[in-house]
């Protein structure tokens, strides 16, 4: 699916059933997390404006996911804090406040229930719609996706891009004003991890949400971020805009974004050392 | 000191779940159709098994007291012993066993697999309570299911005692004089306390079970040690509680 199919699904929508988001300011303050003896972030500080696009880039292990939990409020800090909108995200009423919805590596869909019925959760549990609302909701939110044809389906039936789409599909189901992504396009096609990309890209404008996106994907980055951070070691090693990871002047981030393969002397040999 | 600090972590996380699951009572009704599903899963489903142990519960003890008993010619009494340690000790304490196996174990392993595959974390990030959606359910089904598995564990098991007394030659108490015996001497009081024990045996298990689920961390093969983990805690549970519990309902009834 490409962004003008997305463009003219979208069309086809009633404007008055379009929903109504408040985009919501992110700042991370000083964000120490220690796990054991081990430091994974260190006094890491930057903030993300409404209805921003931020792609939080960096090595595995480098705490890029331990970040975005603590924006959910699903790790809580070592020191400093994230606020949402000044309210505190690891704050239990927080989640009342600021409606936020994370897309998951993995997806982490339930799998005991149907596509339908993963999506229908969230406005059953918290009786936004009586029936016939969610099932027009739902139906429409699976349309913007193109995954008519899988409601009926449960996860294992789905592929892995399917997958992705229906996490996207459950969380852009709650009206959130916070989206974040974590890996959306690791372990897809390229063709699959453009289209993902060009579906966030829409879903911001369609719904004008803060997002925030982890992930290694350079071309997503480059394609559809607002402004890039790099996390090394538990630390910011590049804060900007996204074109700035074209020629990035801390040379860990340019040996990070334009790695190349060295035969003559391996990297993992010279650790090794 | 980590398998003191590992128990109280654990002692400490159930009573908070409980905490949580009460917090929670009031939506009780909108989760009926999961109270039914769990209903199904942890009466329904048990019942075969819980018919087919208590039936041959009752049948060894009422062999090997009629063998002992015989040796005194007081056989006759054999009724009266089948139907007051099955009503009061056995009948609810096999089916609280049994319950840990089979339901416990599942349980566990489900919410485990939950975790792990952060379906938990997703319905955190929903602003959905597990305890509310996960684990009420299961404990208001099981608070409902354990008397009736108990009762059918208590009648199979004095039917198992009948059948043996008749049919053993050593023993050949005839079925009416069995069941007059086992009237005379098994009250309601008896059947009730066996009631309250599986009540508490069952609603420990279902708590503790749900609570080891709901904190695994790791892989598939922290999946796989939890359920072990909630076996055996289930099952020392249920025996300690059942010397306390025998004592204060002994001590009540006097």
């Amino acid at each position: 699916m490409t962004c003008s199919q997305i463009a003219e699904q979208r069309n086809q929508l009633t404007p008055a059933t379009t929903p109504k988001t408040t985009a919501v300011h992110v700042s991370v303050e000083h964000l120490s997390k220690n796990f054991g003896a081990t430091a994974v972030l260190k006094d890491v500080t930057f903030s993300v404006a409404p209805g921003e696009i931020f792609v939080l880039m960096g090595p595995s292990g480098s705490g890029k996911s331990v970040l975005l939990k603590h924006m959910v409020g699903l790790e809580l800090p070592t020191a400093g804090r994230v606020a949402l909108d000044g309210h505190d995200a690891a704050a239990a009423t927080t989640r009342e406040r600021v409606r936020m919805a994370l897309v998951f590596q993995s997806g982490a869909l339930f799998n005991s229930l149907s596509v339908y019925d993963n999506l229908a959760l969230y406005p059953r549990e918290h009786r936004l719609f009586n029936e016939a609302g969610i099932r027009e909701k739902v139906m429409r939110t699976l349309q913007i996706l193109s995954l008519e044809n899988a409601v009926d389906k449960f996860p294992s039936e789905l592929s892995g891009g399917m997958k992705k789409r229906v996490a996207i599909a459950r969380a852009l189901v709650m009206e959130p004003s916070l989206m974040l992504y974590d890996e959306p396009t690791s372990e897809l096609d390229p063709v699959m991890a453009a289209t993902i990309s060009e579906i966030i890209a829409t879903l911001r404008e369609e719904y004008h949400v803060t997002t925030v996106i982890v992930s290694h994907d350079r071309e997503l980055a480059l394609g559809i971020a607002d402004r890039v951070g790099i996390l090394m070691g538990g630390t910011l090693a590049m804060l900007g805009p996204a074109m700035a990871l074209r020629s990035p002047q801390d040379p860990r981030v340019a040996d990070f974004m334009n790695p190349k393969i060295n035969l003559q002397h391996p990297r993992f040999k010279q650790l090794e050392t | 000191m980590k398998p003191l600090t590992a128990f109280l972590d654990g002692f400490g996380s159930t009573w908070l779940l409980l905490v949580r699951v009460v917090s929670h009572s009031g939506s009780l009704p909108r989760q009926f159709h999961r109270f039914i599903d769990q209903c199904y899963l942890i009466g329904y489903t048990t019942m075969p098994i819980v018919a087919i142990l208590s039936f041959f519960i009752g049948s060894v003890l009422a062999l090997q007291a009629g063998y002992s008993m015989q040796n005194f010619g007081t056989q006759q009494f054999i009724g009266s012993l089948v139907g007051l340690s099955m009503a009061r000790e056995l009948g609810p304490v096999m089916v609280a066993i049994l319950v840990a196996g089979r339901v416990g174990s599942a349980i566990t392993a489900e919410l485990a697999s939950m975790k792990v595959y952060q379906e938990i974390d997703a319905l955190e990030t929903m602003n959905i309570s597990p305890a509310r959606i996960l684990v009420m359910p299961r404990l208001a089904a099981t608070l409902v299911m354990m008397p009736v598995l108990t009762i059918i564990g208590d009648l199979v098991g004095w039917f198992g005692g009948a059948i043996v007394a008749d049919l053993t030659e050593i023993i050949s108490i005839e079925p009416e004089a069995y069941f007059a015996v086992l009237r005379r001497y098994t009250h309601f009081s008896d059947v009730l306390n066996g009631l309250i024990k599986a009540e508490l045996f069952g609603f420990a298990v279902v708590l503790v079970c749900c609570n080891i689920g709901l904190n695994t961390r790791g892989g598939p093969r922290e999946i796989g040690a939890a359920v072990t983990r909630a076996v055996v805690v289930s099952l020392i549970l249920i025996l300690v509680l059942d010397y306390f519990v025998t004592q204060v309902l002994m001590l009540v009834s006097s």
